[in-house]
């Protein structure tokens, strides 16, 4: 009788890789799933805003600090540019100077860092201790005292975040690494005889690789409000090149007279951060088992 | 020798190299400006002879090593050279400013502003923390939970012009602007200050009570609290006798670094404001280029930042004997 249940049981095909990602977007919480819908907006917007911005990046459309009108949305800023076009275009130039940054950024850091923790050796020393001492001085101090030196402008700007941001991957590829590379399977691996490359490749980096991309997404975060306290304060990225920080600098006299307007900008660059940051918490979760309670 | 004691050198050690290697960070970014102080001092009409003159006067002919230690040797003391900017009309002149003159007022007003941020935020951070922690997934503490969340991923300056469009513009409560001079008074200092003081106060409390509360969780669901429990203590012997004294270590770490984070905040806050501190001195050097002016800000930044990381650690050295026996 059992004999046949078990056989007439219909084995089902293995899930896809596109099915099993469905099955758990569809577990995400609602935080999560707003966060992905506001980063899918900021990414079309940052994709295709030459096509749908009204005007120019730069065009000089109207009179100076227009009030919102039918033509322009959002009214017009200090020289009578399109406040709308110049969101959709600060989108581009914010999210994509942050994410070259970061890119950078978990290149020099990641490398390091694992290069840093199979090998053990001097070169693992004197980054450790030189990380200790860059990460003693705050980011944003040190960039403005770099940035005063090497001159203002958005390749500096990268440069430097990038190092000073690499210090805080290497910690943690160096430390993630670090706990993989004393494991079994890597013992085993380099028995076999395989070579530096697959041991990286093939054992470490899948291991680490989630902790990894949460800290793309916080790194990310970092980044991208440090360009724009930078941009903010007025040695980031340079004018005309439409960018959120700048734009909160450049209308921050309107708020006194009772116009909302630099709480636009600013608030675009909150909305993102924060929807990455719970897109985050939840990939958090979702990876590492990271609970607050048994 | 007592171990703790030995311990706290060690660290203190440690404190002081990170210091040393910082502050020599620091003075080699000058050595790498290009062209040189005299050359960013004489800007266009520089030649080659004036140049020299001023390397000589300055002293700046010498070996780098005997001008770090000159430079240390006069940080220590408060004295920080002179400024680029005041020196630039003509040099040696009477409007050379020393920049330990240009410090020390916007100093005196950064640390007004931290203090009271400090005094109100702490105890509010910590309480918050503490309760979110023993009511966790209630419902206060998941709107806790998201609006702290919010704050943290918002820029500061979006937390102020919040704050600037509805106490200031709207309500008009508070000043916009907290213009401070030699002449304000002790009082209207305050009053000036509480819009700047409160946007760092949301922005700390948000770091802080997330931390309380995770340090506080991570306490409770620790064994020995547990076995407090089943051996039929009260709840408050439970946490005052058993939870508290460990709980000091990671307080002091969390109010450590909120302050530190707060020597950050204060640069963008200080901008928003127009507030005289220190901060904005900085921010208005770079865009000028007076590298003496931003060394001694960005030394001064490090500096704070580095000692209240060794006050922490010490604080949870000298609470936590648990921490000298690493295993």
């Amino acid at each position: 009788m059992t004999q046949t249940q078990t056989e007439t049981r219909v084995i089902k095909a293995r899930r896809s890789y596109v099915q099993n990602v469905w099955r758990i977007l569809k577990t995400a919480p609602p935080t999560a799933i707003f966060g992905m819908v506001v980063i899918a907006i900021y990414l079309f917007c940052a994709l295709f805003a030459p096509w749908i911005a009204p005007y120019g990046e730069a065009d000089i459309v109207g009179k100076s600090y227009q009030v919102s009108s039918s033509e322009h949305w959002l009214g017009t800023d200090q020289i009578g540019r399109d406040t709308l076009s110049r969101i959709l275009f600060g989108a581009r130039n914010t999210i994509g100077i942050a994410l070259l940054t970061v890119l950078i950024s978990f290149c020099i850091g990641g490398v390091l860092g694992i290069y840093a923790a199979v090998t053990r050796g001097w070169l693992d020393q004197i980054l450790s201790r030189l990380v200790d001492v860059l990460m003693s001085i705050p980011v944003l101090i040190f960039a403005l005292m770099l940035l005063t030196m090497m001159g203002k402008s958005v390749w500096n700007l990268v440069l430097i975040l990038a190092v000073l941001d690499s210090t805080r991957v290497f910690r943690l590829a160096r430390n993630t690494s670090l706990n993989i590379v004393v494991q079994d399977f890597v013992e085993a691996a380099k028995l076999r005889g395989e070579g530096m490359r697959w041991i990286v490749l093939r054992e470490i980096v899948p291991n680490i690789l989630p902790p990894l991309i949460a800290e793309f997404g916080l790194r990310f975060c970092f980044v991208f409000l440090t360009i724009a306290a930078l941009s903010f304060l007025g040695v980031g990225i340079q004018p005309p090149t439409a960018d959120w920080g700048s734009m909160v600098a450049e209308s921050k006299t309107l708020i006194t007279f009772g116009r909302p307007q630099p709480l636009i900008p600013a608030g675009a660059i909150a909305l993102l951060t924060v929807a990455v940051n719970f897109v985050v918490d939840w990939f958090l979760y979702q990876t590492s088992g990271l609970r607050d309670e048994k | 020798m007592n171990p703790v004691i030995k311990t706290v050198l060690q660290r203190l050690g440690l404190g002081l190299l990170t210091l040393f290697a910082v502050s020599v960070i620091i003075f080699s970014t000058l050595e790498l400006l290009p062209g040189g102080f005299a050359q960013a001092i004489l800007g266009q009409g520089a030649t080659p002879e004036t140049v020299a003159n001023i390397n000589k006067s300055l002293g700046l002919d010498r070996p780098a090593v005997t001008r770090y230690f000159e430079w240390v040797g006069g940080a220590v003391q408060g004295e920080f050279g002179i400024s680029f900017a005041s020196a630039g009309s003509g040099w040696g002149s009477s409007n050379a400013r020393h920049v330990s003159d240009i410090i020390a007022p916007r100093l005196y007003n950064t640390f007004f502003l931290a203090a009271m941020t400090a005094i109100i935020a702490v105890p509010i951070a910590l309480a918050l923390g503490l309760l979110c922690a023993l009511y966790r997934n209630s419902w206060f503490d998941r709107i806790a939970n998201a609006l702290t969340l919010t704050t943290i991923a918002s820029p500061e300056f979006f937390v102020a012009y919040i704050l600037v469009f509805f106490l200031a513009v709207k309500l008009r409560w508070f000043p916009p602007l907290s213009t401070i001079s030699d002449t304000t008074s002790f009082w209207e200092h305050i009053y000036k200050a509480v819009l700047p003081s409160l946007t760092l106060t949301l922005v700390i409390i948000a770091h802080m009570m997330r931390m309380t509360r995770a340090s506080v969780i991570s306490l409770l669901s620790s064994p020995y609290i547990e076995m407090a429990k089943l051996k039929g203590l009260t709840p408050k012997q439970v946490i005052l006798r058993h939870a508290l004294p460990n709980a000091w270590a990671p307080i002091a770490t969390v109010i450590a670094f909120n302050l530190a984070y707060l020597v950050v905040g204060v640069v963008v806050v200080e901008v928003v404001f127009t507030y005289p501190g220190i901060g904005q001195l900085m921010v208005d050097s770079v865009s000028k280029r007076d590298m003496p002016v931003v060394q001694a800000c960005a030394l001064i930044f490090a500096a704070t930042y580095i000692l209240l990381n060794l006050l922490a650690d010490i604080v949870s050295i000298v609470t936590n004997p648990r921490l000298l026996h690493p295993k």
